[in-house]
């Protein structure tokens, strides 16, 4: 395990491993994305309560979960950078930021589309999507950290303690938007879909959310390469001011 | 513990002879909450009943004001990397300027904020309340802040920078401050809720001073 | 063809999900396009940069590239 780590703290390796890996990501992405959408849209059916929005949780639930998943994948990276100090480490990190910030950002959108018809405002305080909120404010507080400094390195390292501290915060953030919500609003929150739901539905969200997942691997396969390569930009440059 | 009272000493030194960053954050406390009734109208019952939420906003604000300044000065004059290598812990140091700073900030809010829930038509019943709850949540803004203040040290635009990296993590100590004088005016008890940001305050505590150390190890490599 | 209208009409929400589906794909995709564009961008710039640091090498130093 720990001979797998190191064997791909080398950044060479990693591009070329990234190389092989890319297209099967973009393979997957499309196929399920596409088997996806077509059942989300067509496959499927409306909901006996909801309606046909009920097809918007397709995009929004995927959207949501890769919002939470990319975060804590950003805080796993910035504990293995800070504590074993792995190259590739902190690159995943800085380069999973803007697609969770992009999911997040879907997902309130989607979120708020999903919820006009049903409550009749563009926007619901409730607990998840004000969680959602402050988790896009997590983002993009990592995301301007990570870019304020004119050395990419030490903005790399001061924002893998942010993610960290932010992940730390983000149960307590949650834990304290749900108290402040039924302190609030003490009508009952809309349940995604009941207690259980329709296996013709689970369909089309379950090839969603692995899509987004593979997207996810794709977009990231990308940006580590662009950074990587960033680097050794920068490397050449300084090599040649000092000879 | 002597190098924390020596640095508690001096930085309490440093901000008196300054003198103006306890004045200033008080003062743009009391404007800042003046400009909600020219905002929402001056009618009783809603300031009232915003009453608790705008002082504890107006108090997270002002308390973040200070903050840029708690490590730049010493990083610029090259003290913050003698302090590195000291034999005072990083973290103890760090404690000591966060004490500081709360001890120049936190605290003339606390005095502060009853005057300004009498201008806001804020409920009698209230008041000790709204001194407890900001008793025990200044520290951990000031402690959460401290975090902040290390990581933005040598960044571009760092005081804005500053607010919405830290903003989002004072929301459950807003929330919670807010609900305990909320609670007590509407004739509850507000235990859960004094335990909770009791709580945050012992787990930021050492927390804090940890990540912020880390971080001011970073900023002098 | 009433059944193609029903389809986009989505039962009267289709302000709604047609919407949601068309910004995520377009947000998605242009995530990915922009990240392809700066690492086709960073890959042209190394390249440059290394054929200048061999063209340097070229007159007869002896300088080990790395």
């Amino acid at each position: 395990m720990t001979m797998l780590f190191h064997r791909f703290a080398n950044p060479t390796r990693f591009l070329r491993l990234a190389a092989v890996i890319q297209p099967w990501m973009a393979g997957i992405t499309l196929l399920l994305g596409a088997a996806g959408l077509y059942l989300g849209l067509v496959g499927s059916p409306g909901d006996y309560q909801q309606g046909q929005s009920v097809r918007i949780m397709y995009v929004h639930v995927p959207a949501a979960w890769m919002a939470l998943f990319i975060y804590s994948s950003m805080a796993i990276s910035a504990a293995v950078g800070l504590i074993w100090k792995h190259p590739l480490a902190d690159l995943i990190a800085k380069s999973s930021a803007p697609i969770g910030a992009c999911f997040t950002f879907l997902s309130l959108l989607t979120g708020s589309l999903w919820g006009k018809p049903m409550w009749g405002t563009w926007w619901v305080w409730d607990a998840r999507l004000t969680s959602m909120l402050v988790l896009f404010f997590l983002y993009l507080g990592y995301m301007a950290l990570v870019n304020a400094f004119d050395d990419p390195q030490r903005g790399i390292r001061a924002s893998s303690i942010l993610v960290l501290v932010g992940f730390i915060n983000v149960p307590i953030i949650k834990f304290s938007v749900d108290w402040w919500n039924t302190l609030h609003q003490p009508a009952s929150v809309f349940k995604m879909g009941g207690p259980s739901i329709d296996p013709s539905m689970l369909w089309p969200l379950m090839l969603m959310a692995v899509a987004f997942n593979t997207y996810y691997v794709w977009a990231l396969l990308v940006r580590v390469r662009a950074e990587i390569i960033a680097n050794r930009i920068r490397i050449l440059r300084l090599k040649q001011v000092h000879g | 513990m002597i190098g924390f009272v020596q640095i508690l000493r001096r930085d309490l030194r440093l901000a008196q002879r300054q003198g103006m960053d306890s004045v200033m954050a008080v003062m743009f406390f009391v404007i800042a909450v003046v400009l909600f009734p020219f905002g929402v109208g001056p009618e009783p019952n809603i300031l009232a009943r915003i009453a608790a939420g705008v002082i504890w906003v107006a108090a997270l604000l002002s308390s973040m004001l200070s903050l840029e300044r708690l490590f730049q000065t010493d990083y610029e004059d090259g003290s913050l990397e003698l302090l590195t290598l000291s034999p005072i812990t990083l973290e103890v140091a760090v404690l000591a300027k966060i004490t500081a700073h709360w001890l120049t900030t936190g605290l003339p809010l606390i005095i502060a904020a009853p005057l300004l829930a009498v201008l806001l038509n804020m409920s009698v019943s209230g008041f000790p309340m709204l001194i407890l709850a900001l008793a025990l949540g200044t520290p951990s803004l000031s402690l959460i802040g401290g975090v902040g203040a290390a990581l933005i040290l040598g960044s571009r635009r760092g005081g804005v920078l500053l607010s919405l990296l830290i903003l989002p993590l004072y929301i459950p100590v807003l929330i919670f401050g807010v609900s305990a004088v909320d609670a007590v005016i509407g004739g509850f008890e507000a235990k859960a809720q004094l335990l909770i940001m009791a709580g945050f305050l012992l787990a930021a505590l050492p927390l804090c001073p940890w990540a912020a150390a880390a971080a001011l190890r970073q900023s002098v490599e | 063809m009433a059944s193609i209208a029903e389809f986009f009409g989505m039962g009267g929400y289709a302000g709604y999900i047609w919407p949601s589906y068309i910004v995520t794909v377009v947000l998605m995709v242009g995530l990915l396009v922009v990240s392809r564009r700066q690492l086709r961008s960073n890959e042209q710039t190394y390249k440059m940069l290394d054929a200048a640091r061999s063209e340097e090498n070229k007159d007869g130093t002896v300088e080990k590239k790395t």
